[in-house]
């Protein structure tokens, strides 16, 4: 598989007060296009930092992350801004919704900074929320639909703008198991049937076995544990 | 779905707030846009004065007389196209209560520097003609009820006649319109009827109205005046017709600047209001800000939504204000006897646009910090909070 994100000597420390706390040293990593990564590891092993990193929305303190032969960390505010929205779609824990805006609008969000026309983000809402099992919902706000529907409005957000990688932070972190299972096996779905690379943080070892690949971090280096989907 | 969606949305996202905050505007541009019409009226006098009209009056103060053979001087100054003179009266109609500024003039000289009032013509001849004639301003004869060949007293609460008596008796001959926004709301008669009654002070005249040849030759007509009559009994003091309208405004007290304190004391506290509402909602909505940002909204434009969103409050307050003082300005306007006393109330188109203007300016200062903070908000730092 051709390598989609190439992370070389890349380094994060943050200065809390007095104190300089080094998240991870001299990382390298390579992920490959289409690849499903889940990324483990204890409370503030960087999970969240790299996740970041890899989507252009925090900068390394050394090394380079480089997507696609652009190096990421190399480009202004303006551009990172428009490149995350041309690449990248991401998926939080707790789904950060527009509470105003209804399940169509969310979705819509992102095209609000392509030059589609009206019917053309209309089409791509409706084509997203049918992938993600939301076509009848549209026009509920958050509030009306529950925790799994409205991250699958997430991940239909995310989808929306066709990006090449979705990022997911603990995606299932705030859902019943059987939410759960639904939301990993649409994740699984769009890995497979789509080709979008996913690297997902997570701590739940179940959910992990959604992906290709667990990572496990640790320490600020990976250790590989398992290479092939166990679902 | 645009930004214009998106600014709406989260501006009206807490309706109470909204309302509160759409109100507190509402009620300082109901202030600004009624005080703006009155103030408009107030200060007609200087807006509606010709540029070549100068009004002579006695140093002291206008409330003290001159003698009448100043007239005949200040026609013969180099300069001088016209001129004429009033006296003021201090009329009321049976009751001191039913007042009617009404001036003591010489009607032919005085119609000729005031082409602004509007006279049929035979009227203005009767007006001319007639001594006993009381030429009436269309909103006083409207509110009075008056018509041509009624006779009525006026009586001064000033004059007084030979006979004891402050009553004199007018036949109305003339009711005069004003041309455009030119007011018709005071009567005038032939100022010798009324001098030759007089118990006091005859012979004695308020102003004089200078027509000047050309608006270049006010300085040195007034200065030619003011020097003729320096050091005689009753030194002259000569202004523009702006000035003297102004300062006779002013003789109330200083309108615009009561109105400035009235205006920018509202304002101010809007301000404040407003402007910390504005950041507090901002700060609520800082997690939001930031997944935008991480969709790839760049901070200009979240800067641009957040200013828009002020200023999208500020004019929907602002408009809703100025719109409910056109109402109330209107209503006031069309109240009987309104007009006799406050001619022209309406709501002046310039206080409609400086409204607009302020208000775009309010938004804009109550936005700019809140715009500057969801500009600045990091990302990791408000996602990381959650």
């Amino acid at each position: 598989m051709a390598s989609l994100y190439e992370l070389k000597d890349l380094s994060k420390r943050y200065t809390r007060g007095k104190e300089s706390i080094t998240i991870f040293e001299e990382l390298t990593m390579s992920i490959p296009q289409g690849d499903f990564i889940a990324i483990m590891g204890p409370s503030g092993s960087g999970k969240t930092t790299l996740l970041n990193l890899l989507g252009g929305i925090d900068r390394p303190s050394s090394g380079s992350v480089e997507c696609e032969g652009v190096r990421v960390d190399k480009l202004s505010e303006g551009k990172l801004a428009k490149w995350r929205s041309q690449h990248v779609g991401f998926i939080f824990q707790f789904y950060n919704l527009m509470p105003t805006l209804t399940a169509a609008q969310n979705v819509e969000l992102p095209l609000l900074l392509t030059k589609l026309s009206g019917k053309q983000r209309k089409d791509r809402v409706a084509t997203a929320l049918d992938i993600v099992g939301l076509a009848d919902r549209k026009g509920h706000r958050p509030r009306q639909l529950s925790g799994g529907q409205q991250q699958r409005v997430a991940i239909a957000r995310a989808i929306v703008a066709d990006p090449k990688v979705l990022l997911c932070d603990e995606p299932t972190g705030d859902l019943d198991r059987a939410s759960a299972d639904e939301i990993l096996e649409t994740l699984q779905l769009l890995n497979k049937e789509l080709g979008k690379t996913i690297v997902m943080v997570t701590h739940d070892p179940s959910a992990a076995k959604y992906a290709a690949r667990e990572l496990h971090l640790d320490k600020g280096r990976f250790i590989e544990a398992k290479a092939e989907p166990a679902q | 779905m645009n930004d214009l969606t998106l600014i709406r949305k989260n501006l009206f996202r807490k309706k109470l707030r909204a309302i509160l905050l759409t109100l507190s505007i509402l009620i300082a541009f109901l202030i600004f846009g009624v005080l703006g019409a009155f103030y408009k009226v107030w200060n007609s006098g200087a807006e509606l004065a010709a540029d070549n009209r100068l009004v002579t009056v006695n140093r002291i103060n206008f409330t003290v007389t001159m003698p009448y053979a100043y007239w005949g001087r200040i026609q013969a100054v180099e300069g001088v196209e016209a001129a004429s003179f009033a006296n003021w009266f201090g009329g009321y109609y049976q009751e001191p209560t039913r007042q009617v500024q009404t001036f003591a003039v010489d009607p032919e000289s005085y119609l000729n520097v005031y082409p602004e009032l509007v006279f049929e013509p035979e009227q203005r001849a009767a007006f001319i003609a007639n001594r006993t004639c009381l030429a009436v301003g269309r909103d006083i004869a409207d509110f009075y009820g008056w018509s041509l060949g009624d006779r009525i007293p006026l009586l001064s609460n000033i004059w007084q006649k030979s006979d004891g008596s402050s009553s004199w008796e007018f036949d109305i001959c003339a009711v005069f319109d004003g041309r455009e926004d030119y007011p018709a709301n005071y009567a005038m008669f032939h100022y010798e009827y009324y001098n030759e009654d007089l118990a006091f002070n005859q012979d004695q005249i308020g102003w004089i109205v200078i027509q000047t040849q050309s608006a270049d030759m006010n300085a040195s007509v007034a200065d030619t005046i003011d020097t003729m009559f320096a050091n005689s009994p009753a030194e002259t003091e000569t202004a523009t017709e702006a000035a003297f309208s102004e300062g006779f405004a002013n003789q109330f007290g200083n309108i615009a600047l009561i109105l400035l304190f009235v205006v920018g004391s509202a304002f101010s506290t809007i301000l404040i209001i407003v402007g910390f509402t504005m950041v507090t909602a901002i700060n609520e909505r800082t997690g939001e800000i930031a997944v935008m940002k991480t969709l790839g909204f760049p901070a200009p434009r979240i800067f641009r939504m957040v200013l828009s969103e002020s200023v999208m409050l500020s004019l929907v307050g602002g408009l809703l204000g100025l719109g409910l003082a056109w109402g109330m300005v209107t209503l006031i306007a069309a109240a009987p006897g309104v007009s006799a006393f406050l001619p022209g109330l309406s709501m002046p188109q310039n206080v409609f646009i400086a409204g607009v203007g302020l208000a775009v300016l309010l938004g804009l200062l109550t936005g700019i910090i809140p715009a500057i903070n969801a500009q600045r908000v990091k990302i990791v730092t408000a996602l990381g909070k959650q």
